[in-house]
């Protein structure tokens, strides 16, 4: 049976992993390559990476530290963030990569999502999306870009099934509303799209206890979780939210 | 020695450092001239199968590999890899290899109305079939493996599977026919026991780190 994944995301900042709350005040958390292996060693599903600054700074992945994330665990990693163009994706997975998480990019220009899938596999191409609540909006959120700075014209749920269509084989679902707010997920846009997509969405944005894994896993129909603040806190362990996630009968890897 | 097959085809970065790890001799390269003395050989890859069938014929790396099959030295596919060394895929309607007499196929299409997602994407456990391999030494039946694919392996003779995954229906994802194996998994991404595997296929003996 297919295991519901828990991913733990790292922003990094200049070299560093630093957590905000709702997208500001961002404060030093500590070295990404020691966090992943501390995480891998905690038994975590896989890690994406994300260069927060990148879009922003117009600036190429970071591919010095994907090779040294690379060289110290085994198990997937995703890298976001100033990943524009099929060079940059193509850089990003041999650097050690398995997936690269395609954002502002994807959005300025959806031909990435389709020529990124062309040449690597859709399951390579991953697309980031940063939603917020707007009633005017048909499924109630907005899409964001340049790290949430940004407004589009586009409806949440409508760029997810076009992305699907263009080639992303899997949706990393980040609500900026809930994002580093440890209130829990956003339930109902990622239930809105887990439902109308085919491709795995992997919820993100709120996590503060296993019990909103949980809920997020099950009502909100996702197939992973992303978590950041929750570990990097060090109020929870990987074992110890995985640990109350089996006891619910969710399907996880202990 | 153990040559890694480069054929532009992603992942091989992933797979050589998992050699890395555990202090493995190793030779990577897109020149099949380069891996004729290797002891055996790991055939990886990620990707669109018509791609990566251009890429072999390109680099001479398709018959390479048929003549490598044939000498009766190891070889191990990984994932696209795995796939490529049956007859078809129904990606990009392909003609493969033909290594292991199969067809490569997608998912149904009904898969996500029933909740079943392609990619299968994630960790999965595995159930052993036709008494395992010698691979799976020291990693028990049930272990979790990372998948990441689209199309699965349907080979034509059920007795070359050594063990399936459970999504939708038992999947394929190890087979083995004399000297060549394949995983249709991610050795090289499923943590300690994936680097057992690749311990067990390398001959580097022991526990990895």
């Amino acid at each position: 049976m297919l295991k519901k994944r828990i991913i733990i995301c790292l922003d990094v900042k200049d070299g560093r992993t630093t957590k905000g709350v709702k997208f500001l005040d961002n404060v030093d958390v500590g070295d990404p390559v020691v966090m992943a292996e501390e995480y891998y060693r905690q038994g975590v599903d896989e890690l994406v990476f994300y260069d927060i600054m990148a879009s922003a700074r117009d600036r190429g992945p970071t591919l010095d530290l994907i090779r040294r994330v690379a060289e110290t665990i085994h198990i997937p990693f995703c890298v976001g963030g100033g990943i524009a163009t099929v060079e940059d994706i193509r850089n990003t997975i041999l650097a050690g990569a398995e997936k690269v998480s395609l954002n502002s990019p994807a959005v300025r220009n959806p031909g990435l999502l389709t020529k990124g899938a062309a040449i690597f596999g859709n399951q390579c191409i991953v697309l980031g999306m940063d939603v917020k609540r707007d009633i005017a909006m048909p499924s109630g959120y907005r899409v964001f870009i340049n790290g949430g700075r940004v407004e589009t014209e586009r409806d949440a749920l409508e760029w997810a099934l076009e992305a699907e269509k263009l080639g992303a084989g899997e949706i990393v679902l980040n609500a900026m509303d809930t994002d580093g707010t440890r209130d829990g997920y956003e339930i109902p846009i990622t239930k809105l799209i887990s439902e109308h997509v085919g491709i795995p969405v992997i919820a993100s944005g709120g996590a503060g206890t296993p019990d909103h894994l949980a809920t997020v896993l099950t009502e909100g129909k996702a197939d992973a979780a992303l978590i950041a603040s929750m570990v990097h806190s060090g109020d929870y362990t990987v074992g110890s939210i995985k640990k109350i996630l089996a006891s619910k009968g969710i399907p996880v890897r202990l | 020695m153990t040559g890694i097959v480069d054929y532009n085809a992603g992942n091989i970065r992933s797979v050589e450092l998992a050699l890395i790890s555990l202090g493995v001799p190793y030779r990577i390269s897109r020149n099949p001239a380069d891996l004729e003395d290797a002891d055996r050989l790991i055939f990886p890859g990620v990707g669109e199968a018509k791609f990566a069938m251009r890429e072999l014929k390109k680099s001479g790396f398709d018959v390479f590999i048929r003549d490598w099959a044939a000498s009766g030295k190891p070889l191990l596919g990984v994932c696209l890899g795995s796939q490529i060394i049956l007859d078809h895929s129904e990606e990009g309607d392909t003609d493969c290899l033909g290594l292991i007499s199969g067809t490569v196929r997608r998912f149904p299409t009904d898969f996500p109305a029933r909740g079943l997602k392609v990619p299968h994407m994630g960790w999965n456990n595995i159930t052993f079939h036709n008494g395992g391999s010698s691979l799976f030494t020291g990693v028990p039946e049930g272990t979790n493996f990372y998948f990441v694919h689209s199309y699965y392996l349907d080979p034509a003779d059920s007795i070359v599977i050594t063990a399936t995954a459970d999504y939708g229906f038992p999947v394929p994802c190890a087979i083995k026919k004399g000297n060549i194996e394949a995983f249709q998994f991610h050795p090289e991404k499923s943590g300690e026991y994936g680097l057992r595997l690749l311990a067990n296929f390398t001959g580097a003996g022991g526990t990895p780190c």
